[in-house]
């Protein structure tokens, strides 16, 4: 999941509603989807460029840690993979900072925001890329969780928002099978192979969990947003699907899941698990986990150094605009 | 139970088989009197492409703009995808059951091929993209000689390079010309980039016994010949790009062809090399 805690506006009761607010609860309820130009209340739109620009600051954050890897590598193949995806993610920023324009929020607004740490990207990607099987566990855990909680956003009530989800949706799932498939080749490799394996899925197992955001009973603002339909799971039913589907491939790796109290429960037709340390996400959250700072200045840095650049190619469409207009009119 | 997913599908290796069983017959692969010139060829293209895939790559997550991030990125991958390529070939000409990994990841910086312009470092993107405009002018003149290569497994390769190198000087030669009559900055930035890699430039039209060996045998172009048309292409958008062309020799930095590079390549390699390296034997 990459948006977590997305502050939503106050829940209203149908006889609180305005007869337009009620009208488009009722759209949502038939499972209409809502287009841009179309009335909304203003808290949907808020919520709405809230999540989705929180959405977009992750996928292009979440280029470093991997990038970390791209030019040490192992082979050829698994570099063009991994250039790929990171490409991939780059282009998910840029369909959901899209989805947000129609929301009347500019690109430049939102990377505003997030430079002055105003808005948020997930937790996850605060966490270092150590070891090449991180590559793998990324892919495998990162990208299973954001999946988990994607794929119902297929269905999201805000029809640009859902049609980047299904786009987005395809290539993750692809993204999860390539970390699979490197966790593979570790987890049947070397002893050392081996080790640096079992200490990627030590290290990204309770972070890849606090992804799904904090428990139900301690979120405040789902009951609106699942009313909305821009939320479509509560955060514990999602963990627990994550859960559900990771342990066996882990067994089918030969790997521990650093948890020694998960067990399979067959009343409840779940596995049992630990939670993760909300301590330790709340500071990430903060800006206090092991990468907040470098995330944050690379991004800032890429933006301030790249001035010039933009510069340069608006000063250069001025320009040509102007000859065009002068072409113009000296041809009438 | 939950089930386990189907993530384990084997299928690589039937489309390897497939995609070598529809390779063209090519008796120049063959051929001992040229092995060494033509292993020495082919690995030059390859370093090129994997030497300047390898910088333009480490931008990824770092460009002045979203749609950069994944120009840089396509570009780089697209390199990466070239040196596949013709590492693969130049390992089959050399028939010493090695691989394009063994060749990419356990060659020494004097057993590299690739030009000392690829290996320059980044620079701001004013250097990158002077380094990548420069070397696509080349690459593609270079490319479209070499569709029409007597050796027709050279030829193939080169049809599928070529498209995608047709995009990377179509995209170079824009922002050339956008950031070079852009602002006064960005201006000042082209022209400084263009001075300093101009001298790194001609070592591409510097023939030596290798060139004129896969010359002779018509697997490529005599590279005096790619001259006028390069020239052509750079004076063309540097004209519009409002930039001069430095007065001073383009030949004066070279020896990359040779093996003999800059101090950055080192740096390159330890980075590159440093899992197959570190884990000899290991399979990734």
């Amino acid at each position: 999941m990459y948006a977590q805690m997305v502050k939503s506006e106050g829940m209203k009761s149908a006889d609180e509603m305005s007869p337009e607010e009620r009208a488009f609860q009722e759209r949502i309820d038939r499972n209409e989807k809502i287009e841009p130009k179309e009335w909304m209340p203003e808290g949907y739109r808020k919520t709405l460029i809230r999540q989705i620009g929180q959405h977009a600051h992750s996928e292009i954050v979440g280029q470093l840690p991997e990038g970390n890897w791209i030019t040490r590598a192992p082979t050829l193949e698994r570099k063009a993979i991994l250039l790929a995806k990171v490409q991939d993610e780059a282009g998910h920023g840029l369909y959901l900072y899209s989805a947000a324009e129609t929301l009347g929020v500019s690109r430049d607004e939102l990377f505003e925001k997030l430079h002055s740490g105003a808005m948020k990207y997930s937790s996850i990607f605060n966490y270092p890329t150590l070891t090449w099987a991180d590559m793998g566990a990324v892919g495998w855990l990162v990208d299973g969780a954001a999946i988990m909680n994607q794929v119902p956003l297929q269905r999201t009530s805000y029809g640009p928002y859902s049609r980047a989800m299904i786009r987005i949706c395809k290539e993750e799932s692809f993204h999860q099978r390539q970390g699979y498939a490197i966790m593979m080749k570790m987890a049947e490799g070397t002893p050392e192979q081996k080790e640096m394996a079992q200490d990627a899925l030590n290290r990204f197992w309770y972070p890849a969990l606090m992804m799904f955001g904090p428990s139900d009973k301690d979120s405040v603002h789902s009951a609106q947003s699942m009313a909305w339909k821009i939320k479509m799971n509560t955060n514990d039913e999602l963990r627990q699907k994550f859960v559900d589907e990771t342990v066996p491939q882990a067994e089918y790796l030969g790997l521990t899941v650093p948890d020694e109290t998960l067990r399979w429960n067959d009343e409840r037709g779940h596995y049992d698990f630990a939670e993760p340390d909300w301590e330790e996400f709340f500071e990430v959250i903060k800006g206090n986990g092991p990468c907040n700072r470098e995330r944050l200045e690379a991004r800032r840095t890429a933006w301030d150094n790249g001035q010039w650049f933009r510069d340069g190619l608006s000063a250069y469409a001025d320009k040509s605009a102007a000859r065009r207009r002068a072409a113009t009119v000296a041809a009438e | 139970m939950p089930s386990l997913p189907d993530m384990t599908t084997p299928d690589v290796v039937a489309l390897a088989e497939s995609a070598a069983a529809a390779q063209s017959h090519d008796p120049h692969v063959q051929d001992v009197d040229l092995k060494p010139a033509f292993f020495d060829w082919l690995c030059r293209m390859g370093d090129n492409t994997l030497i300047l895939g390898h910088r333009i790559s480490e931008w990824c997550g770092h460009g002045p703009a979203l749609e950069e991030d994944i120009a840089l990125a396509n570009t780089a991958l697209d390199l990466i995808g070239h040196t596949q390529m013709w590492l693969g070939l130049a390992a089959e000409v050399q028939s010493e059951g090695r691989t394009a990994d063994d060749l990419a990841f356990l060659r020494d910086a004097m057993k590299f091929r690739n030009l000392q312009l690829a290996e320059l470092p980044n620079g701001d993107m004013a250097v990158t993209l002077m380094r990548e405009f420069l070397f696509d002018a080349w690459h593609f003149h270079m490319l479209t000689a070499l569709t029409r290569s007597a050796s027709p497994r050279v030829a193939e390769i080169a049809a599928k390079a070529l498209k995608e190198v047709s995009y990377h000087l179509e995209r170079s030669s824009d922002l050339v010309v956008r950031l070079g009559d852009g602002t006064q900055e960005s201006h000042a930035r082209m022209q400084e980039a263009l001075d300093r890699l101009w001298p790194y430039s001609g070592e591409m039209f510097v023939a030596d016994a290798v060139d004129d060996a896969v010359a002779n045998a018509g697997i490529a172009p005599v590279l005096a010949d790619l001259q006028p048309a390069w020239q052509q292409t750079v004076e063309e958008v540097l004209a519009e790009a409002t930039l001069t062309r430095p007065e001073g020799r383009a030949d004066v930095h070279r020896g990359g062809k040779q093996g003999r590079h800059t101090e950055h390549l080192g740096y390159i390699l330890a980075q590159m090399q440093f899992l197959q390296r570190a884990y000899p034997g290991a399979s990734w």
